[in-house]
C-alpha cells in the first residue's frame, strides 16, 4: 500500500495542500483529479519526495518514509513520470532507460535488455536509437513510462501523461495504463485532465479542490457527485 | 604549399594539447559547473613530478628516467590522485555551492598548489629533457616533421575515442551523461552523485597528465607557473566550444592552436609579438556571431 495521511504542505504560510490522506494498493488504477492549482502535483511530490510534508505522514507498504530522499522512494519501488517529460535531451531513448536499470545497479547488458522490453511494451522500441531530444511530445510520454516502469516497481505515479495527445493516442495510452497493475502488479497513480482517460481506465478516484479533500470513489460516483460537478463547473454546490 | 601544410601539422599539435586540456575542464563543467582553474596547476604538478623533489637549479630525473611504459602510467597516477585528494578536500564541501563560489575555490586550490610547488622545488625554471629522441623529424616528401608532433596527435585521437567509448558504451558513461545533463534527475533515478563526480575528476586528471607530459617533452622547461598559459587557451576554447559540449571543447581547443599558429606564420614580422592579441580578438569575434559556442549544447557529449 501507498499512503498519504493528513498531509499538509504550506509554502511562506500558503496552504498548498491540507490535510490530504489517501491509500492505494498495487492492483489498481487510483485517479487524482482536480482543477488547476488544486494541489495533486504537490501530492505527487510528496509521495516521491520531491516535496518534504509540513506535516503528516507518506507510508510505504506501513514503513515510515520521514527523511526519505527522492532517490530512496525510487529504490523502494515508486517510479514516476514528469509533466515536463524531464528526459536527457542528448541521449538516446534506450539509453534514457537503461540509466535507471544501471543507476539502481543492473549491469548495462541486463539494464539495456529490460529497457529494451519495457521499450517494447509502451511501443517505440523502433525508435530506440533516436536521441530524445527530437522525440515528438507524446512519444516523450512513452519514454517517460518506459523509464519510470524499470526494475518493477510497486507504484508508478504518472503526471498528466494524456497532455497534448490525440483521441486516438489516448487509446493506446489507456490501454497501456489500465494493464500496468496487471502485468507489472503496479498501482498506478494517474493525474490527468482528459476526463474520458480518467473515467475510462480508473477504479478508484480521488477528488482535490483548493488543497482538500472533496470527495472520492468510483468513477461513476464521481461523476454523480455534486461537489465535485460544482467544482469543475464553477457552479454552486 | 609546403609551408602551410607545415604550419597545418604545427597547429593540429598545439591544438592536441588545448583539445586535451580544454576536455579535462569541460568534462567537470558538464557535470559539476564547476570552471577548473586548478586544471592548469594539475597539468605543471603533472611535469614536475617527473623529477626528485629538490631546490636545486638541476633537475634530476626520477619517473621521468623510467621507460615510457612506466612513466605514463606514474604521472598518470599521480595527477589523478591529486585531482581526486582536490575533489575529496575540498570540492566536496562545496557540492551546494553557486558556480562562480566554485571557480574561485579552484582559483584558491591552483594557487596552493603553486605555492607547494615553488616551496619543493624552487621558483627558478628548470631545463628536464624528456624523450628528446621524438625531437627528431620525419621526412615525408617535403615535409619535415618532428616525431613528437606526430605522437602529440596519435595520443590525442587515441585518448579522445577512449572517452568516446567510455561515456558511450560503459554503464558508468551512461551516467556520466545523464548527470552531466540534469544531475538531480541523475541523482533521482539512482546515478550515485558522488561517484559520478569523482570518475569526472580521474579522467580529467588524467587527461592533465598527458598534457603534462606531451607540453614539458615539447619545451623542455619546467615552471611553476607553466599550467597557466595552456589552462587560460583551454578555458577559451572550451567558451568558444559552448561551454559543457565536450565536442565543443574539442573543437575550440583545435581552434584556437589554428588561429595561434597561423597567427604566428602569417602575420607580418613587426605583429608577431602580439600574436595572443589577435587570438583573443577573434575569439571576441566569434563570440559575437555565436554568443552561446560553436556547439552550443547543455549536454556533455554528442553522437561521436
Amino acid at each position: 500500500m501507498l499512503t498519504a495521511e493528513d498531509v499538509v504542505v504550506q509554502f511562506d504560510g500558503l496552504t498548498a495542500i491540507g490535510n490530504v490522506s489517501l491509500s492505494m494498493g498495487r492492483h489498481e488504477v487510483f485517479g487524482l483529479i482536480g482543477p488547476n492549482g488544486a494541489g495533486k502535483t504537490t501530492l505527487v511530490n510528496c509521495l516521491t519526495g520531491f516535496q518534504v510534508p509540513s506535516s503528516g505522514r507518506i507510508l510505504l507498504g506501513g514503513e515510515e518514509t520521514a527523511g526519505w530522499k527522492s532517490e530512496r522512494f525510487r529504490k523502494a519501488g515508486i517510479g514516476r513520470t514528469f509533466q515536463a517529460g524531464r528526459l536527457f535531451r542528448e541521449m538516446t531513448v534506450v539509453e534514457n532507460v537503461e540509466v535507471t536499470g544501471v543507476g539502481l545497479g543492473l549491469t548495462r547488458r541486463q539494464a539495456r535488455a529490460q529497457a529494451m522490453d519495457l521499450l517494447e511494451w509502451v511501443g517505440i522500441a523502433g525508435k530506440a536509437e533516436t536521441v530524445a531530444g527530437t522525440l515528438p511530445y507524446t512519444d516523450e510520454r512513452r519514454v517517460g513510462m518506459a523509464r519510470a516502469l524499470m526494475l518493477g516497481p510497486a507504484f508508478v505515479l504518472l503526471d498528466e501523461p494524456a497532455a497534448g495527445m490525440s483521441d486516438a493516442e489516448c487509446d493506446d495510452l489507456m490501454h497501456l495504463v489500465a494493464a500496468i497493475p496487471r502485468i507489472f502488479t503496479c498501482g498506478v497513480l494517474l493525474i490527468e485532465h482528459n476526463m474520458r482517460v480518467v473515467m475510462g481506465v480508473c477504479d478508484r478516484i480521488h477528488v482535490l479542490d483548493g488543497g482538500r479533500t472533496i470527495a472520492e470513489g468510483t468513477p461513476q460516483e464521481i461523476q454523480r457527485n455534486e461537489t465535485v460537478i460544482a467544482a469543475y463547473l464553477g457552479g454552486e454546490a | 604549399m609546403i609551408g602551410f601544410l607545415q604550419n597545418l601539422i604545427d597547429a593540429l599539435s598545439l591544438g592536441s594539447l588545448y583539445a586535451l586540456a580544454a576536455l579535462g575542464i569541460g568534462l567537470l563543467f558538464g557535470i559539476l559547473r564547476l570552471t577548473n582553474f586548478a586544471h592548469g596547476d594539475f597539468i605543471s604538478f603533472g611535469a614536475y613530478a617527473l623529477i626528485v623533489p629538490s631546490l636545486e637549479v638541476t633537475a634530476t630525473k626520477f619517473i621521468g628516467n623510467w621507460p615510457w611504459y612506466l612513466t605514463l602510467p606514474a604521472i598518470a597516477a599521480l595527477v589523478v590522485l591529486l585531482a581526486l585528494l582536490s575533489d575529496f578536500l575540498v570540492f566536496r564541501k562545496l557540492r551546494q555551492a553557486s558556480a562562480p563560489t566554485l571557480m574561485i575555490a579552484s582559483f584558491a586550490v591552483g594557487y596552493v598548489i603553486q605555492n607547494v610547488i615553488l616551496m619543493v622545488y624552487g621558483a627558478r625554471p628548470k631545463a628536464i629533457d624528456v624523450w628528446s629522441s621524438l625531437q627528431q623529424q620525419v621526412v615525408i616528401g617535403e615535409l619535415r616533421v618532428p616525431q613528437l608532433q606526430l605522437v602529440t596527435i596519435g595520443i590525442t585521437i587515441v585518448l579522445m575515442l577512449g572517452l568516446s567509448l567510455f561515456l558511450n558504451r560503459t554503464s558508468y558513461g551512461v551516467q556520466m551523461r545523464a548527470a552531466a545533463e540534469d544531475f538531480r534527475m541523475a541523482r533521482y533515478l539512482g546515478v550515485k552523485a558522488n561517484f559520478v563526480i569523482g570518475l569526472a575528476f580521474a579522467i580529467s586528471g588524467l587527461l592533465a597528465a598527458m598534457v603534462s607530459l606531451l607540453f614539458v617533452s615539447q619545451t623542455g622547461t619546467l615552471s611553476y607557473v607553466m599550467g597557466v598559459p595552456l589552462m587560460l587557451f583551454a578555458f577559451i576554447a572550451t567558451v568558444i566550444g559552448g561551454m559543457g559540449s565536450l565536442i565543443g571543447a574539442v573543437i575550440g581547443g583545435f581552434a584556437v592552436g589554428f588561429v595561434s599558429v597561423m597567427c604566428q606564420a602569417y602575420l607580418p614580422e613587426e605583429l608577431r609579438s602580439f600574436r595572443d592579441a589577435f587570438v583573443f580578438a577573434i575569439v571576441i569575434a566569434v563570440l559575437i556571431f555565436r554568443p552561446s559556442g560553436l556547439i552550443p549544447t547543455k549536454a556533455l557529449v554528442q553522437r561521436v
